[in-house]
């Protein structure tokens, strides 16, 4: 009969333990989790780049619910287990669930410590520690104010970072006379500190907190001194206790964590611990890396192996974005130890290593850390570093031999160096994944390997390894296929299409040789935009070669159902049009109403059969479709201008309302989004949008190639025309020229770096024959284009889309 | 409001292995668009159905292994489907996730006589409700 495995807790090190046992012994246990939180195992350390809004919380789920019923894993969900009955070798939950094992894997992780402060449990007072705490902590940003973060430790720093990015003001309350001491040396401390309070962060050392101040919540802190600080939330980072509590109860030997030896074993033979709640040699660990390695120790134990778990030294880096800093070791001073310490204050580069018997035991980077992982490899291995000296301190480039060769670092590492220290991918790992599996792309590398697929620090390290592996065929410049069907880059395949005069799908993929039958999702969609664009007349539009989105003409949403966009012309609406889209909000029982950032009102939550009947309603008010699901021209926003504003220099609303009437239904590269601003107060934002008008006295200032997602850019300007028409001329021109240039889904500020400001501004302000050639172009194509797509299939247009097939075996009433 | 009335029309048939096996009529080829599909509801949750560009046709769970994303609505392209949430791609012979992702949706039985489509309703478990 199988045996048991029984684990409590579903944190990142039990997660990564049980991939390595489903990896060496697929099926040998019965698997039960029990989790305290109500969800699956996700990535911990990227809680802060959710708190300051970089990532989402579905970004970092490790292992979704699929992942649990594939390996046959039995989790059970908000179940937090109250006892352990080791005699009858069973494990309670509070919920009532008692599961009995053969080997039992406690991994209750740790606990927040909390200082027991008078008004310690006042409502606003928070840890930081799993994902909960991160959406009080969000729904706190919401209502604005100060946060008060106490402890400038690691995750202190992240947490008002975060909190900052979330605009809320942010003091740092240390009680140390400097930051992140553990990790840092004064001198790094004290740029890392300057560098938080030119992000607009304040930070208070030397501060102890005598009572959190409020009556029924939180209202600020009162320090030793006296000083009072107003807040609305306190955040306490000041550290972690092992959560051991819980094996303690059980009989299970515990000290400051549960006590294990060298194969994770407690002191009962039955039970391990895994994590932050266990102790390994007198040290309990609270990074990932360590906890990784013990995980693997623990799986091999676990399938009759013998590997023993050493203890780890770890490194720290700090996840703030555009401060860079790493630390490992031991770098505290003595009199065996000597130091080599480089300083370039204009750069703000500090680099010290701590040397013991020629060996390198600790070393703090800030500012310039690429050569990190090459200091820790040596403080791991104890190297002896007599020989090079010297050279040292500026890094693996300067040792001997060629220095300028940006991978010579990389080429130098041992083949069981650690590349990627999130998920504990060594170098021999990554070459040999990219010769046996033949991969060229980063993308490849990160889904096979699944180094710098967690935190992304490592990426240029990685793609090192990739230029050093496949040598000349490694390429980042090389014209890129458009995907796997065909070797041809977008521009060749473009030009083709006009040159060989092809207006077929299937044309395209004869005459270009593709590789597959029919395509794929990456070149279908491009194809098809390539010649509706290319022949605005002759190609039949193939629907099912556009995305979902464009082929309902609504966004879907994450749960299948969908949102829709009414179109309102330069974001400029009245009484009737609010009335109708209240009574379709009312009568399909819309349960999201939003205003977008492009002066539109977002109906969310829309079935897909409901569809064509909120069209219709919404068409009987005058809307059309807002094309917010287009790779095409999606708003045009507006400031009211000289109709009502005091500094108004032109009718930017008129203006607006007149271009987006002139352009609906165009499709474009990727989405083209415009704004006109009525003077340079610019109240529209228009200087980073796709392209903007700026009104001034003398004109209309033309911007374009802005950026405010992924990336933000402001505009570049196009140029200035003192009239109206000239200025839609000009604008629309610019339009065609990213259309017939642009390749599929490359927005207009990536075309106009790659094809150059200067050939774009020659073409539409310096050359009126081209520029009046791009304006009738896209006048002819608008003849095809300027069907409401809508009202087309609330006539009844691919009614296939919106209704099943087939309803079987379900009663009509449930309809 | 649906069109689509309750289907109940059943036959049954060997096939190897030699146990019967209940069809339930679903509509024909032309309903589904090439390189298209359609969806079926059932109590159990939705299928989809495809039609591939040379006429094959192929039933699986209208649900991403990933998130859960729906099939039916995403890209056609040989014998594969492309999600619309995060583009994992599924073949719709195995129901297999491609390429370096991992992951599977159940595939449903399904027959085209003469353009007449049915699936295979015992594999899903399922009664037709009005019988």
């Amino acid at each position: 009969m199988k045996q048991k495995l029984v684990i409590i807790g579903n944190g990142m090190a039990p997660g990564r333990m049980l991939e390595e046992l489903f990896e060496r012994a697929p099926g040998l246990y019965d698997v039960v989790i029990f989790n305290g939180e109500p969800r699956v195992n996700y990535d911990r350390i990227m809680l802060s780049p959710v708190l300051s809004g970089e990532k989402l919380y579905e970004d970092i789920v490790i292992h979704g619910d699929d992942w649990y019923a594939r390996h046959g894993v039995t989790l059970h969900k908000g179940a937090k287990v109250t006892g352990i009955d080791r005699t009858a070798k069973t494990v309670t939950s509070a919920n009532g669930v008692t599961e009995s094992y053969d080997k039992l894997v406690i991994a209750t992780g740790s606990l927040p410590f909390i200082i027991p402060v008078p008004g310690h449990d006042l409502p606003g007072v928070l840890a930081y520690r799993d994902l909960d705490d991160v959406e009080k902590m969000l729904e706190a940003t919401r209502r604005g104010g100060r946060a008060i973060v106490i402890g400038a430790g690691l995750l202190g720093l992240e947490a008002a970072y975060g909190l900052k990015r979330q605009g809320m003001d942010v003091t740092v309350i240390h009680i140390m006379p400097t930051i992140m001491e553990r990790q840092l040396d004064p001198p790094a401390a004290y740029l890392l500190e300057k560098a938080l309070n030119d992000r607009g962060i304040e930070i208070i050392t030397k501060a102890n907190t005598k009572r959190i101040v409020g009556e029924d919540k939180v209202e600020g802190i009162e320090l030793e001194d006296g000083r009072i600080i107003d807040g609305t939330i306190v955040v306490m980072a000041v550290g972690i206790r092992p959560a051991a509590q819980l094996a303690k109860d059980a009989g299970v030997v515990t000290n400051r964590g549960i006590v294990v030896d060298d194969g994770m074993m407690t002191s009962d033979g039955a039970i391990f611990a895994l994590g932050e709640c266990a102790e390994h040699r007198g040290v309990c660990y609270g990074l990932v890396a360590p906890l990784y390695e013990s995980a693997k120790t623990l799986a091999d134990r676990l399938v009759g192996g013998a590997s023993e778990y050493r203890g780890s030294v770890v490194n720290t880096k700090l996840k703030v974005t555009g401060i860079n800093l790493f630390s490992a070791g031991d770098f505290a001073e003595g009199d065996d130890r000597e130091e080599i310490v480089l300083r370039d204050a204009t750069a703000g580069v500090y680099k010290r290593l701590v040397l013991k018997n020629n060996r390198i035991v600790g070393a703090v980077l800030y500012g310039e850390t690429a050569d990190g992982a090459w200091f820790f490899d040596m403080i791991k291995r104890g190297t002896d570093i007599s020989e090079m000296r010297d050279t040292l301190i500026f890094g693996q480039a300067y040792q001997g031999g060629s220095p300028l060769d940006p991978t010579a670092a990389v080429a130098a590492l041992p083949d069981d160096a650690e590349i990627c220290g999130c998920n504990g991918v060594c170098k021999s790992k990554i070459v040999g994944t990219i010769t046996a599996k033949g991969l060229t792309s980063l993308d490849d590398v990160r889904a096979h390997t699944k180094a710098s697929a967690s935190c992304g620090s490592c990426t240029g390290l990685v793609e090192q390894l990739m230029a050093l592996t496949m040598g000349d065929s490694y390429n980042p410049s090389a014209v890129q296929p458009m995907c796997t069907c065909t070797e041809l880059g977008h521009d060749d395949v473009r030009r083709l299409i006009v040159a060989k005069g092809l207006k077929t799908i299937p044309a395209v993929m004869q005459e270009l040789e593709w590789k597959t039958s029919c395509g794929c999702a990456k070149c279908r969609p491009a194809l098809n935009y390539y010649l509706v664009c290319d022949w605005p007349d002759e190609y039949a539009d193939d629907y099912q070669s556009r995305f979902i989105n464009e082929r309902v003409h609504a966004n879907i949403q994450k749960d299948g159902t969908y949102s829709v966009v009414p179109r309102m012309w330069g974001g400029v609406t009245n009484a009737g049009e609010l009335r109708a889209i209240a009574d379709v909000v009312d009568k399909f029982e819309i349960p999201m109403v939003k205003v977008t950032g492009g002066q539109r009102i977002d109906l969310l939550g829309i079935h897909k059969e409901d569809l064509p009947a909120v069209w219709a309603d919404l068409g009987k008010a005058g809307f059309v479709s807002g094309q917010a699901y287009a790779k095409g021209l999606r708003t045009v926003k507006t400031c009211v201008g000289t109709d009502w504003c005091r500094f108004g220099t032109q009718d930017s609303t008129g203006l607006g309302i007149r271009l987006e009437k002139f352009m609906w239904g165009s499709w474009t590269p990727a989405k083209l989004k415009l704004a006109v601003s009525g003077c340079p107060r610019n109240c529209a934002e228009a200087t980073c949008k796709d392209i903007g008008v700026i009104c001034v006295d003398s004109g209309y200032e033309i911007h374009f190639a802005g950026a405010a997602g992924l990336d933000i850019k402001g505009t570049e300007v196009l140029g200035l025309v003192p009239t109206e028409d000239e200025a839609l001329e000009h604008i629309v021109a610019l339009a065609q020229m990213y259309r017939e240039q642009g390749r599929y889904l490359e927005r207009i500020y990536k075309w106009a770096k790659r094809v150059g400001l200067d050939e774009i501004r020659r073409q539409i302000m310096g050359d009126s024959e081209k520029r009046r050639g791009y304006f009738d172009r896209f006048v002819f194509s608008q003849k095809f284009a300027q069907v409401d797509p809508w009202s087309e299939r609330v006539s009844g247009k691919d009614k296939h889309e919106f209704k099943p097939m087939a309803v079987v075996g379900m009663a009509e009433a449930a309809e | 409001m649906m069109d689509t009335k309750i289907m109940g029309r059943r036959d049954a048939e060997c096939v190897q292995g030699g146990f019967d096996r209940d069809w339930v009529d679903i509509g024909v080829l032309h309903d589904i668009p090439l390189r298209g599909a359609r969806c079926v509801r059932t109590p159990l949750g939705r299928i989809a159905v495809f039609r591939t560009a040379d006429d094959q046709v192929f039933a699986i769970e209208d649900r991403c292994p990933h998130k859960a994303g729906p099939l039916s609505q995403g890209i056609v392209h040989g014998t594969s489907v492309t999600c619309p949430l995060h583009n994992m791609v599924i073949s719709l012979e195995t129901g297999q996730a491609q390429g370096a992702d991992e992951g599977e949706v159940r595939t449903i039985p399904i027959r085209n006589r003469d353009g007449r489509l049915s699936i295979a309703v015992d594999t899903l478990g399922l009664l037709v409700a009005a019988e």
